[in-house]
Order: structure tokens, then sequence, then C-alpha cells
């Protein structure tokens, strides 16, 4: 307990301080201010704005990018229930009672609601991750090099079954993240793989272009497809704060929301995706009356966005602890920790202890800034909202383009950029999902390390895998996860969980 | 128009490509043994792996069930049909024009041209608005980019 205490005191040490208390403001504004586009998720979000953060230190990057993923985030629900266009699929529950409440002029109390809820939900998570940060990441020296390639491949299957649309197209998009990372020299012999002869593929794939193009720029062609009908409400905001009825509606609910969005958060694969469904389905359950849901029940905002924001934080856990993003928007924020030069997992604890207790500090202080900026400042998300998307996207694709260049000056990374906005665009036409391609490319090398290690370690016998029992266990898990997936009866209940609208 | 069931078996053939390519470049760097992995291993191990799934995918749309599909017809659906290539072609345009102009002309040029041409990729857009668009988020751009954030391309360069 003592040592928590320290712990975090050492962590908010670093976070109070002047300039990353500068940086997380920064980064929430932009977050949110980027997030508040309709259409927009966090991922596309972060893929935009990960070139701002490359001048910083590590800590303040990522206190920043952290910053910009729970302003995304934030701004996300502000749209649903404003505009009824969910950026991702985590704020699709929102909309349902948000958007209602919103058209019976109740609209401040919802982002009220939204906003106390998220931020005792982020209050909680924050100390949840402090508490059990120590221990995991102990469990997680114990792993050799099986148990570790297990683990991914379980989060990797994970991340399949969770992901919208076919399973099959879910897995050939990991395989070829994976195939992505093995380009450029090989880690043990210096031999240079798959470059195709291209001199500046030799040091493999950079990840920002990357990003940017797959998610920035092929967001923004994809909603100039997509005929825009917004619906922006007409009525009056009303009062921000909820009164004492509304309090005592949503406190239960914020509550059990803060438990199931943070339980299914620090599953591998993107287990936050399910924290405000789950949220909702058991607020309609508990309800007295549940007719009352669909049309402006608080509860319906209250619980789903408190699991949202839980999850979306408890999701740092296995990153933290364990190197393994459990999500596209974690194998964003590895990205830009190797860039930074930090390889994620449990050596950063011991390693860089003012990164990552600032960052958890952070946490906190980011949630705390949103709702003191974010309320007051509702007037001007709401006028933001009314500007056109016409007038928005050449702004965003230009701020894009010199961002990329600015990485490395050179329009190299400009180049690839255009190249894998193409390649995304084409994925998508195709009916692939690239979410899952990018948590491929950041674990392919570990992956390919891992698995070498492994067969050296047991003289070339896959049997290895079976034969430890931890490697076993997560191995069965990932199995039976995969075969559950394939049952059309659970089919069909996964398709009701992401459908959009 | 394409239809979600011809979508698929492009879908797959396009993956059995990749699969094949990448096998067939890999055998060019040492393969090794399983317990001395060469750096050829894992990248064909890849390519095996994605040939296969791509031959599912295409077998399961030829067969017309929903092997494959579950919510993605859901999610997608409006998608595969229209094949929009306006804002496609201008935003891609826009990168390009960017890229060029940024290394041979300039940060003003490159930044009015940019803009300019991404205007296009909006259905209603016209001369005089991608005009008075483009030159406002030049305008602000450089002074943004040249003076508060220094980045490093000259605003015209050989000046």
């Amino acid at each position: 307990m003592s040592d928590l205490l320290a712990n975090l005191y050492l962590g908010f040490g670093v976070a109070l301080s002047l300039k990353n208390l500068g940086l997380c403001f920064v980064g929430c504004m932009v977050g949110t201010l980027i997030g508040v586009l309709p259409g927009v998720g966090p991922i596309a979000t972060i893929a935009m704005l990960l070139p701002i953060t490359f001048g910083i230190d590590p800590t303040g990057a990522l206190i920043m990018l952290a910053g910009i993923y729970y302003g995304a985030q934030y701004g996300g629900s502000t749209t649903s229930i404003l505009v009824n266009i969910p950026g991702e699929a985590t704020s699709v529950v929102t909309c349902l009672d948000g958007h209602q409440m919103a058209r019976q002029g109740r609209a401040g109390v919802a982002l009220g609601i939204a906003a106390i809820g998220s931020f005792f939900a982020g209050c909680v998570s924050t100390i949840f991750i402090a508490a059990i940060g120590v221990p995991l990441s102990k469990v997680a020296q114990l792993f050799g090099p099986a148990e570790y390639f297990s683990l991914m491949v379980m989060g990797l299957v994970f991340a399949t079954v969770l992901a919208r649309g076919s399973v099959l197209k879910a897995i050939c998009m990991i395989l070829l993240g994976l195939l992505f990372a093995t380009v450029g020299t090989d880690l043990v012999t210096g031999q240079e793989r798959l470059t195709l002869g291209i001199q500046d593929l030799s040091d493999g794939i950079d990840f920002a272009p990357m990003a940017m193009g797959m998610f920035g720029f092929a967001e923004i062609i994809k909603n100039l497809e997509n005929v825009e009908t917004r619906d922006v409400v007409q009525q009056k905001i009303g009062r921000l704060m909820p009164n004492l009825e509304e309090y005592k509606q949503s406190a239960w609910p914020i509550i059990r929301g803060t438990v199931v969005g943070g339980i299914l958060g620090i599953l591998p694969g993107n287990g936050a995706v399910l924290g405000p469904f789950a949220s909702y389905t058991l607020e309609k359950k508990l309800a007295k009356d549940p007719s009352r849901f669909g049309k402006g029940a608080i509860e319906g905002v209250a619980g789903p966005e408190s699991a949202n924001n839980a999850g979306a934080q408890t999701a740092f856990i296995p990153l933290l602890t364990l190197g393994i993003p459990p999500n596209a928007v974690m194998a964003l924020m590895v990205g830009a920790m190797t860039i930074h030069g930090i390889v994620p997992g449990p050596q950063v604890m011991t390693k860089n202890p003012e990164l990552f207790w600032g960052m958890v500090a952070s946490m906190w202080v980011g949630n705390a800034m949103l709702v003191i900026i974010n309320l007051p400042l509702i007037g001007m998300w709401v006028s933001l909202l009314k500007v056109p998307y016409r007038l928005m996207f050449p702004a965003i694709g230009i701020f894009c383009c010199i961002g990329i260049y600015s990485i490395n000056n050179s329009v190299n990374d400009v180049v690839s950029t255009a190249a894998f906005s193409i390649f995304g665009y084409a994925l998508v036409k195709f009916g692939f999902e690239p979410a899952p391609m990018l948590l491929g490319f950041v674990l392919g090398k570990l992956m390919e390390e891992k698995l070498r290690q492994a067969m050296i370690l047991s003289r070339g016998s896959f049997m290895t895998f079976v034969e430890r029992p931890l490697s076993a266990a997560l191995l069965a898990v990932a199995l039976i996860m995969l075969i559950v997936a394939v049952l059309p009866s659970i089919r069909a209940k996964r398709d009701v969980v992401f459908v959009e609208d | 128009m394409i239809s979600e069931k011809k979508r698929d078996i492009y879908a797959g053939a396009l993956v059995v490509l990749l699969g094949i390519g990448t096998a067939l470049i890999g055998q060019r760097y040492q393969v090794g043994t399983l317990t001395k992995m060469g750096p050829g291993y894992f990248p064909v191990a890849l390519g095996f792996l994605l040939t296969f799934l791509g031959c599912l995918i295409g077998v399961a749309a030829l067969a017309g069930k929903s092997v494959v599909e579950t919510s993605g017809g859901a999610h997608h659906g409006g998608f595969a049909e229209k094949f929009d290539w306006r804002g496609w072609v201008c935003i891609v345009g826009s990168v390009v024009a960017f890229m060029v102009l940024a290394e041979f002309v300039g940060l003003l040029a490159a930044t009015f041209c940019c803009v300019f041409i991404a205007c296009w990729g909006d259905k209603t857009a016209n001369v005089k608005s991608s005009f008075l668009l483009a030159a406002g988020i030049t305008f602000f751009g450089v002074l943004l980019f040249s003076y508060v954030l220094h980045v490093q391309i000259p605003i015209v360069r050989g000046l």
C-alpha cells in the first residue's frame, strides 16, 4: 500500500509538472477537436496527430498521446449525443438514449452525466491500474519465449474475434500486419528481407506514414463517399448539471458500468468494445421499466459512458505490463513508444518509473481536465459540429501532409503515406477491416523473435507450446474463442453487437 | 457495381496473390531449420498461411454460403456497390501535389494546391469556394507552420 502511494506520488510529481500539464491539456483539446468531427474515431484521430508528438521527450509525448486518446473518446461521445453519428463502435450505444435526450432538450444533462460518469470511471481505473500494474508485471517476468508467443497468439485471436466483419478476413489482416513487420533488416542475421530492392525499406516500414495513410487519409476518403445527413440537434443544450433525481438514477449505473467496462477492458483483443454494450444490456435488464430505454433514459447514457471510459483506460494494462497492445489504439501507442526508443513491456516500470507512473497519473489528470475544459466549452463544439465537412477535410488533409513531412523532413514519408492510403482504401473496398493489421504490425517483430527463441530452447520442437502448462492454457483459450466465434448462434449475437447505427 | 460474392472472390484472389508472392520471394532468403530458423522462415510461413486463407475466402464466396461473412455485409453493405473514384482521386492527388510542390516550389504553393485539389473531392465543389478555402487555409497554415512551428519547408524555394 505504501508502495502504491509512493509510486502515485512519483507519478503525480511528473504529471503535474507545468510542461506535462500543458502537454496533457493540448492533447485533450486537440483530441477533442478532431474527435468531435462526425465519423472520425480515436484511431484516425491518433493516427493524424501522431507527428505532433515526435519533437517532445518520451514521457511528455505519451502523456500528450494519452490526452489525445481521451479527448477523442470524449469528443466521440459528444458527437453521438448531439449528432447521432458514432465515431467508433464504443459510442454506438450512447447514441441510443443520448440522442433521444438531446431531442427532448436535455442534451446538456446527457453530456453532463456522460462527463461525470467518465470522470468517476477514470478515477477508479487509474487506481486499479496503479494497484494491479506491479503484480502483473511480476507475472510477466515469469514468461519465457514460448509463453510470450502463445500470449500474443491469444491476443491476436481475440482481436479477430472481436473485429467487425468476417473472422477469416480479420485473420488475413493480422497475418498481413505480421508480414509487413518482417520487411526490412532481419534482426538476427542482418539480411534485408522483402524490400523489393527499395533502399528506403531496408529499415522496415515506417509506422507513422502507414498509420496516417491507412487510417487518417482512408478515413477522409471514406467520409467523402458517404453522403452526409447530419442531424445536429436544434434544441437548446439546456443546463449541464444533472439534478438530484438524475444523480440518484445514474449513481448505480455509473458504478456498475465502471466495473463491467474495466474488467472487459483488460481482456486482450478489443475487449473494451464490449463494455458499453454489456453495460447497456445490464441496465436495461435491471431497470424497473425497461421500455424507457431508447427513449432518453439517463441510465442508458450514464452506464455505457462510464463503461466506455473505464475500458479505454484499463486497456492500457496489458500494454504497460506485458507489452502487448490489446487493440488498434494501443498499437498506435506502441508505435509511438517505439519511435521514442522505448520497448513496451514489464521492464518499462523498473527502467523508466517516471514514464510509467507519470503516465498513470496523467490519466487521472487528463480525465479531470476533460471535465473542466469540455463542459464550459460545449457551445464551441456545437458550433464546430455545424461547420460542413467540405470545409473541414481539405484542412485536415494539409495538416496531415505537413505533419508527415516534418517527421523526417523528407517527401519519402509523404510518398509512403499516399501509397498506404491507396492500399488502405482498397482493403476497405474488398471488405477488409484494417484495424487488426495494425495490431499484427506492431507485434510482428516481437512474435518472430519469441518464436525463434522458443524454437532454439526446445531444439526445434513445436510441442514446447503445448508442453508448457501456461502456454498450453493460453493457446487453449485462444482456440476456444476461435471455435466459439464461428459457431452460428454466437455469430448471430456478435453481429448484433457490431451492426452500426 | 460489384456484388458481395464477386468482391469476396477478388479479395480471396488478392490474398492468395500476396501469399504466393511472399512465399516465392521468401525462398531467396535462408529458410533454415526449426532449431535454427533463418531469416526466410517467418515470411515463407506467413506466405503459405495467407495463400491458404485466401483460398478459403474465395471458396466460401463461391459456395455462396455465409461461412465467412458475418456482419461484414451489414457494415460494408452500401460500400461494395458504389465505387466512388472522385474523393479517392482528389485526396491522393492532393497528397501527390503537396509532395512535388513542397520539394521543388515551396510551402506556399504546396499548401494552396493541396487544399485546392482536395476540395474537388466534394461533389458540390466549385472554383470560387475552393479558391477561397484554399487561400484561407494557406494564409493561416503558412503563418502557423512557418512562423509558429518552424516547419522545415521554405515558403518559397530558391529565395
